[in-house]
């Protein structure tokens, strides 16, 4: 089933002004319900743009957005709910933080869209489960915190409203590894257990070839490639072209393949990395 | 919101005006406000008129970007109008006797020559100074301006040193300030409906993080 769908989007900022920049360039792209998409794309390549379309913050000079099917702007009375159902992650999150505690800060969007007490309670505790919250951060000042407990905070502030489609822009940027892999699979276990659809931004190859399913390219406003992480990490040159990258193991075993030392070139992972270096370890002792 | 406040923003651009020397710039607009403030016959409102519009013709700034910087005003200029329009009386026989609501043609001439009156201040100020002058140039004009003020010890370079350091970060500030809107609009946060007590409260969850920010 199809969760979204940008159908002819096309984004102009500032329309008869000299700083008019057409963002993005007539895109089509559908997200399956319960995927995770990876969203690459070079600097200013409208990757934010395109986020801050999916939940109506900005609307498309052109073509619509369709929730499940239904238009998000059929009725711009009612977008207070499409942002409950998609949720959405900024870059750098970490300046939304507002309030006295961690705790009333997540229940900041579940208080907007009216929930009553017990379940505010219940989705804070759920959220901050997901992004490894403790209890006794949920009753600290969110200004005390650590960066990464901040981007935690963030992030579940936006959880806490159980968005059917949950969009982040570059959720683990400028965190250290154990920090990036907690915050990562706590989305991931969201998605599973409430059959979430995840649009994950970022510019970190490994972790896209870690958790997405597919990967969306964009260049220059468009889509320049859209397919399962197979599919697009086995394009390596096209990718370079757009000035991206593929995973250090790809290219490991890019190198490999140059040397005719392996034949397999759709390598992308550690974990598949290691069986493939395995069996050639073996197919030349017994060669 | 913020992103429709074109008010004192530079546009760049090549016309006359914006390679006018700004210093020159800024004694047109004294002379202007002046001239418009002035102007009390209808033959000097039309000729200020004129002179607005030759302003705004030689600027090359578009239309729909002028009526912009018009429209946060919208308020002022209708309360204006419907004052003069009311509240003016005269010796002659009024247009409009309805119980408690006269209107007589003098009331209706101060309401249009107090509009174009205002309109003309705020558009002359803008295509004269805020979108044909950067703030660099407007604050190196205000400086050598009043240079001669030096001599009697006033702070003339540092004053417009202050004041060019203000100007630079307003556009920051309303970057700054959008994206914590933004923000805070994903959460759901409506700014937009409830009596004026809600609506001042719904500002905590912007201006905490804005002055977080920039501490
Ligand atoms: N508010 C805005 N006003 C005008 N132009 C904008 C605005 N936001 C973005 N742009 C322009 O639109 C283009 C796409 O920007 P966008 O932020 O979507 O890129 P991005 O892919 O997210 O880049 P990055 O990886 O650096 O975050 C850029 O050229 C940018 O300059
Ligand atoms: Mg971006």
């Amino acid at each position: 089933m199809t969760a979204l769908e940008l159908k002819n989007i096309s984004v102009i900022y500032g329309e008869n002004t000299p700083f008019r920049k057409a963002a993005l360039n007539n895109i089509n792209v559908s997200f399956e319900k319960g995927s995770i998409t990876g969203i690459i794309g070079h600097t200013g390549s409208g990757k934010s743009t395109l986020a801050s379309l999916t939940n109506g913050l900005l609307k498309p000079t052109e073509g619509e957005i369709l929730l499940y099917g239904e238009n998000i702007w059929d009725k711009p009375k009612e977008m207070v709910k499409v942002r409950s159902r998609v949720g959405l992650v900024f870059q750098y999150p970490e300046y939304q933080l507002f309030d006295e505690t961690v705790e009333s800060d997540i229940a900041f969007g579940p208080k907007n869209i009216g929930l009553s007490e017990e379940e505010i309670k219940e989705r804070v505790r759920l959220a901050s489960e997901f992004c490894g919250l403790t209890q006794k951060e949920l009753r600290r000042s969110p200004f005390e915190l650590s960066g990464g407990q901040k981007r935690r905070a963030a992030i579940a502030g936006v959880i806490a409203m159980m968005p059917e489609v949950l969009v982040l822009d570059e959720p683990a940027a400028g965190l250290d590894p154990k920090g990036k892999e907690e915050i990562l699979s706590g989305l991931v276990e969201y998605k599973n257990a409430y059959g979430a659809t995840l649009l994950i931004i970022s510019h970190s190859m490994e972790d896209i070839a870690r958790y997405a399913d597919n990967i969306l390219v964009m260049k220059q406003g468009e889509v320049y490639m859209q397919g399962n992480v197979e599919e697009i990490f086995m394009q390596a040159e096209k990718l370079f072209d757009a000035n991206l990258d593929v995973p250090q193991i790809t290219k490991l075993f890019i190198e490999l393949k140059k040397r005719n030392l392996c034949r397999s070139n759709d390598v992308y992972t550690v974990g598949y990395a290691k069986k493939e270096i395995e069996k050639l370890i073996k197919d030349s002792e017994n060669a | 919101m913020l992103k429709d406040v074109t008010f004192g923003q530079y546009y760049p651009g090549n016309s006359l005006l914006h390679k006018t020397d700004p210093r020159i710039k800024m004694i047109i607009l004294i002379e202007y406000l002046v001239i418009v403030l002035a102007a009390t016959t209808e033959i000097a409102a039309l000729v200020s008129l004129s002179f607005t519009l030759f302003l705004i013709t030689v600027s090359g700034i578009r239309f729909s970007v002028l009526i912009k910087s018009v429209k946060p005003l919208i308020f002022v200029l209708v309360f204006t109008a419907v004052i003069n329009l009311f509240f003016t009386k005269a010796d002659t026989r009024p247009l409009v006797d309805f119980y408690f609501i006269t209107i007589y043609k003098e009331g209706i001439k101060t309401a249009v020559m107090m509009l174009l009156r205002l309109v003309s201040l705020v558009l002359g100020t803008s295509v004269l100074i805020s979108f044909t002058t950067s703030p660099l140039e407007l604050t190196d004009a205000i400086e050598s301006l009043l240079s001669p003020l030096k001599a009697i010890k006033v702070p003339v370079h540092e004053f417009a040193m202050m004041m060019s350091i203000a100007l630079r970060f307003i556009p920051t500030l309303i970057e700054e300030t959008n994206k914590i809107i933004s923000a805070q609009k994903a959460r759901c946060a409506d700014f937009e409906s409830g009596n004026i007590l809600k609506r001042v409260k719904s500002l905590i969850p912007i201006l905490i993080p804005l002055f977080v920010s920039s501490i």
